[in-house]
């Protein structure tokens, strides 16, 4: 730590039921939960927590930068998600803040997750089990044959590492794996793509595990969903934003793709009522980080962050702002 | 061979009937109402059974038919034929084993996942609206889990390979150790059971494995232990799964198969930790056709004195 002996402050914003972070922080740092029960987050901050160089934000309370003018002693922004684009990132440029991200901490129940709901949407699990738990099977005999699994082409969007943890499980179901990178690479295995339109039309099934940014949003839209076509599944983990959603509900309702795993939405908790009579989809309430397990590696790698800052060692997590 | 009379069972692929229609003489029994008259008036034409894994050919069934020459099975398991039977009268039987390998290992990898991951309740939860209301709980990491394997055979291995991808170590029994495989090795099932998280059963149904899952296994298993059933139900002792489950003793179960399907036993219905499906181990349109070719390639092979494709006996 550094010159005093009293542990530096480290401000905690997070919804009251997130408490994963309280008890491993507060070992090694003054800690500080912002309180808004009886005044307002701007009062709170200005009264509390002007000093404060640390601030912790949990889950995916948005940061703007009104938030963040309360704040003139900040330094870092610790972030527990993998995504931040619920941080206003111009205004952290132009303070100068660094951010650090959940990095690694989820990867693996993030692919997991998104296995999980390609072999779901492909084998009809859900649809199958509301079919025997309503007595269905006694009744009405044998239910509706899925889509085999291997030797499907999937192509999986990616930012980060969560890619190739995607496609190392797929490989081992004898899928034929493809992602997108920035440039081809001489030293991948998988087929490289220099467009969306044409990845689509070439692929069975799309896999999106990358961050929501300007250029990310609406990265499937009605084009491409034509272009994968009837047979054609989605599976989305990242966020609702890289989905024109409106126009996936008509395409998931008419026919023009087979069928959707989605763990996140555009406006959530809202997600579209007409998917709700749906057997070709699969809804998860954006829970693909949310194992018992992630959370303690999310609150490790939030640590090490903090004291890396404090002790000027370098971040483990940061994030690169463009 | 128009004139060979092909006994089918009962419904199982309707791509099957249209194969078998076109080059035999194809009777559905399942639509006969009246069973011993209709094997009665059909005893000299009919010269092959296609069965699946509900229903085969017993010993009542052979001793019905005196022109009986081949078991077809639209399975890889025989647990619904007489194999000693057979075998005692010249029988053939053929099966559709390595077609459905695949699709059934995939099927485990998924129940463990949406058992774990609880994608079925999570689904449930958001279509009823309840997700404004509130998060859904945490669930349970798959990723590094230990997989334990009952039955390293052909589906067994392609489980094992799957699960290796995500980074899971992989424990197995079977009746003796295999020596080209770096798995550990359990002598028996309960040592199996106190040894993985998740418990996957993949071996045939036999006599010997009959209840194989009993209610010291699951107990080995214990509360936070699961088990995967994608063999056949008898595999597992189901009033003492139901018990298990019900008491807490088990920490979960995701089934494919029951022991007297379509029914499937009613207490699990409302439960949490459970994940219910109709028998759709191989269930998928591209490995249905492919096994239905198998039965007719092995139909027509038998019919025409070539070798059989796939012969079991």
């Amino acid at each position: 730590m550094t010159e005093s002996s009293d542990p530096p402050l480290v401000l905690i914003h997070r919804p009251p039921s997130l408490t994963f972070m309280d008890e491993t922080l507060s070992r090694e740092f003054r800690t500080l939960i912002t309180d808004t029960s009886s005044e307002s987050l701007p009062s709170f901050l200005s009264r509390h927590a002007s000093s404060a160089r640390a601030f912790v934000v949990v889950g995916r309370l948005p940061v703007t930068e009104e938030l963040l003018s309360h704040l003139p002693s900040l330094q870092i922004l610790v972030c527990t998600s993998v995504g931040i684009d619920h941080i206003d990132l111009a205004a952290c440029k132009r303070r100068d803040l660094v951010i650090t991200n959940a990095g690694n901490a989820f990867s693996d129940d993030v692919a997991d997750c998104a296995v999980g709901l390609l072999l779901s949407v492909l084998r009809r699990i859900p649809a199958a089990d509301r079919y025997v738990r309503s007595g269905n099977w006694a009744k009405f005999g044998d239910f509706q044959l899925g889509s085999k699994v291997c030797s499907k082409k999937v192509f999986v969007v990616v930012t980060g590492k969560i890619g190739s943890f995607v496609a190392k499980r797929l490989e081992s179901f004898g899928c034929i794996i493809s992602y997108n990178s920035r440039s081809q690479k001489q030293s991948s295995s998988y087929r490289y793509y220099p467009d969306i339109l044409s990845l689509a039309a070439d692929n069975d099934v799309l896999v999106l595990c990358c961050s929501l940014t300007d250029e990310t949003h609406h990265i499937v839209n009605r084009e491409v969903m034509e272009s994968l076509g009837k047979d054609g599944v989605i599976v989305n983990v990242g966020r609702g934003g890289l989905i024109d959603e409106k126009e996936m509900v008509k395409c998931l309702v008419e026919g023009v793709i087979g069928g959707a795993g989605l763990d996140v939405f555009e406006n959530e908790p809202a997600v579209p009522e007409e998917l709700f009579g749906l057997d070709n989809v699969v809804l998860s309430p954006h829970l693909a980080v949310a194992t018992s397990g992630s959370l303690d590696n999310v609150a490790e790698i939030g640590l090490a962050n903090l004291r890396a800052f404090f002790s000027n060692r370098p971040l483990l997590s940061p994030v690169q702002l463009d | 061979m128009e004139s060979i009379g092909v006994l089918m069972m009962c419904p199982m692929s309707s791509y099957l009937e249209n194969e078998l229609e076109k080059r035999f003489n194809l009777l559905r029994f399942w639509t006969c109402p009246e069973k011993s008259v209709f094997l009665e008036s059909h005893r000299n034409s009919i010269r092959a059974v296609v069965g699946n894994a509900s229903a085969g050919a017993d010993a009542q069934l052979i001793n019905d038919l005196p022109k009986l020459e081949i078991v077809s099975s639209f399975s890889v398991g025989l647990d619904k034929i007489d194999l000693g039977k057979c075998k005692e009268k010249g029988i053939r039987v053929t099966n559709t084993p390595d077609v459905l390998t695949e699709d059934v290992a995939d099927l485990a990898i998924g129940l463990i996942l949406a058992l774990l991951r609880r994608l079925c309740e999570c689904d449930r939860y958001v279509r009823s609206g309840k997700w404004k209301q509130g998060d859904f709980q945490l669930t349970t990491k798959f990723s590094g889990k230990s997989v334990g394997i009952i039955g390293l055979g052909r589906i067994g291995t392609a489980i094992a390979k799957r699960a290796q991808a995500f980074s899971c170590p992989i424990n197995y029994y079977s009746r003796t150790v295999k020596p080209d495989v770096a798995y550990k090795y359990y002598p028996t099932v309960v040592d199996l059971a106190q040894n993985s998280d998740i418990l996957v059963v993949a071996c045939p149904l036999t006599d010997q494995t009959r209840h194989i899952v009993d209610r010291q296994v699951m107990d080995a298993l214990g509360a936070k232990g699961v088990l995967i059933n994608i063999g056949r139900g008898p595999h597992v002792d189901e009033q003492e799964l139901v018990k298990a489950l019900t008491e807490g003793r088990l920490g979960g179960a995701a089934l494919d198969v029951f022991e007297h399907e379509p029914h499937v036993p009613e207490e699990l219905f409302g439960l949490e930790n459970v994940v219910l499906l109709p028998h759709v181990g191989s269930g998928t349109v591209e490995t249905r056709n492919a096994m239905a070719d198998l039965v007719v390639r092995n139909l027509e092979a038998h019919f025409s004195g070539k070798s059989l494709l796939t012969p079991v006996v």
